[in-house]
């Protein structure tokens, strides 16, 4: 049903902390180990050893280069996948009742049995979550590895989506965006996390965090004093030559 | 956005059946006996043949039955009720116009509704923030005039034929105008999209991935863009400007030629309707 609901009971889904991502594309691979296997049609690739590879990923990382008003400009890390919207414009769109919004926990996915891949929501999602798997003829998206977070026969720790679990120096941060009490609300209300183009209406569930503020070399260097050396003696005779010269 | 064949056949061709077959529905058409069966059977192949190509994009053309299904929401599920429904219920004026019988209220229902088919179709595209160009009320303005004029010039309506016309033309223009800003209007930069801007201008350091995606290809095209001045001068003199006097002199000569213009003219503009359109998502590539 692509109505959505008024409201859901949870709202899951990640933070993503742009001040630690470090520009590593695990989440990347790991995403795509796990949802290639699991849930679904597989992520094909096209062509992948010839001269246009070409492939499906649910997450993207890309890199930004961000120039303050003064001082050195900054790189920026940041992944890319869906937000998980509470006004999810790809799933109202939806002609076949393939893509919806979870009551329970507001993940969005698509029933793939359903889907007859003619793309509109892809077109409707703001942030290029969507993409289509053309072997199968079928839309992709992030699941929030929906078969590992309620997934008993794994041990508790790996319940987490897959790019959460690997991601090396724990930028990703996955739970409740609905419980005000939650890690993840937490965490955004201390750091002021964010929204992704909040103009386009979208209500997403995910957050970002901003980069920390950056310390700043001190102008003057600690060796200032060492550094200024007056040359005594021979040396300074010399010197005093050279500059005549 | 990438300008996929069977979706310009598809509206091009379904815009110009529903509008015929509309004007046959309300009688401003009114053919009898054989040339009843040729008119109607034209309206309902250009009508079909349009929806049949459209399937051809879909990944899973076998499960389109399921497109039934979410008409609540979804405006590709109207166009599906409204476009099948329109087809049946016109059926027995067809039949009516070929043998000649009298069937009351049927035509003007299915006039209507193939009037909302075509918008329906336009919403398809108008719905979508993400495309700011298309987010706006010209596009169903500019669908229904096209179906309309394209209608009038094949039923030879002179007058009326050249009206359409002249409003189509104005309409492209103030249209393609108006689209111009559209973009910047929606506010949507790279400075919201990731939401850096905050901390001062952002701009791409490093693309995501060296291939192509889907995304690029589906939503990035930037091909053919460098000529769209002049393919918009194009669209208009042929889909409005030229068949113009042709209209006022119906004959089946001039009607085939009127119509061949307009239809060259309907199908530059519908590709550059879509490659001129650009997505939000390409902020994040730095592109458009
Ligand atoms: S991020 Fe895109 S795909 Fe995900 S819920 Fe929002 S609109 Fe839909
Ligand atoms: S591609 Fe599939 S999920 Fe997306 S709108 Fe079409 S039918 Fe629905």
């Amino acid at each position: 049903m692509t109505q959505l609901p008024a409201t859901t009971d949870k709202k899951l889904g990640l933070v993503i902390d742009l001040d630690t991502c470090v520009g590593c594309h695990a989440c990347v691979t790991a995403c795509k180990g796990w949802n290639d296997q699991g849930y679904g049609a597989a992520l094909t690739d096209q062509d992948p050893y010839g001269a246009e590879p070409s492939g499906v990923f649910l997450n993207r990382v890309h890199s930004y280069e961000v120039q303050p008003e003064a001082g050195p400009a900054q790189i920026v890390n940041f992944p890319r996948s869906c937000l998980h919207c509470e006004d999810a414009p790809c799933v109202t769109v939806c002609p076949t009742g393939a893509s919806y919004k979870r009551q329970e926990d507001g993940i969005v996915l698509v029933n793939e049995d359903a889907c007859i891949g003619c793309g509109l929501c892809a077109w409707a999602c703001p942030y290029g979550a969507r993409e289509m798997e053309e072997t199968a003829g079928v839309m992709k998206k992030c699941t929030l590895c929906v078969d590992r977070i309620y997934n008993e026969n794994l041990p508790e720790i790996d319940r987490q989506p897959a790019c959460v679990r690997t991601c090396p120096t724990g930028a990703r941060h996955f739970g409740d965006l609905g419980d005000p009490d939650s890690k993840v609300s937490r965490l955004v209300a201390e750091r002021g996390g964010f929204e992704l183009m909040p103009e386009q209406g979208t209500k997403p569930v995910n957050r970002y965090l901003p980069p920390r503020k950056k310390d700043r070399p001190q102008e003057a260097s600690l060796l200032a004093p060492l550094l200024d050396i007056k040359a005594t003696g021979f040396a300074g005779w010399l010197d005093k030559l050279l500059e005549r010269i | 956005m990438h300008p996929a064949p069977s979706v310009i056949v598809f509206t091009v061709l379904s815009g110009l059946g529903f509008g015929f077959l509309a004007l046959l529905g309300l009688g401003i058409a009114d053919p009898k006996g054989w040339p009843a069966f040729w008119l109607w059977g034209l309206g309902y192949a250009l009508a079909a043949g349009g929806l049949t190509a459209s399937t051809a994009h879909l990944g899973n053309p076998q499960r389109a039955l399921l497109a039934f299904t979410q008409w609540r929401t979804s405006w590709l599920s109207r166009e599906a009720w409204t476009s099948v429904a329109a087809l049946l219920l016109l059926a027995p004026c067809a039949l009516g116009d070929w043998l000649g019988f009298d069937v009351p209220l049927l035509g003007l229902l299915g006039a209507a509704l193939s009037a909302l088919t075509i918008f329906c179709t336009s919403m398809l595209y108008a719905q979508l923030k993400t495309v700011p160009r298309w987010n706006h009320f010209s596009v169903p303005l500019t669908y229904g005039l096209f179906s309309l004029t394209g209608g009038a010039i094949l039923a030879g309506t002179g007058w009326f034929a050249l009206l359409c016309c002249l409003a189509l033309g104005i309409a492209l223009v103030w249209g393609f105008r108006a689209g111009d800003l559209r973009f910047a209007a929606c506010g949507s930069t790279l400075s919201t999209a990731t939401g850096l801007g905050s901390i001062g201008s952002p701009r791409v350091f490093e693309q995501p991935h060296t291939g192509g995606n889907y995304l690029m290809r589906e939503m990035i095209h930037v091909v053919g863009r460098k000529h769209a001045q002049k393919l918009r001068v194009i669209a208009v003199l042929f889909a409005a400007v030229l068949p113009a006097p042709l209209t006022l002199w119906p004959s089946p000569l001039t009607i085939g030629l009127a119509v061949l213009l307009h239809l060259t003219g309907a199908f530059v503009q519908r590709w550059l309707f879509f490659a001129e359109a650009e997505h939000v998502v390409g902020l994040y590539y730095g592109k458009r």
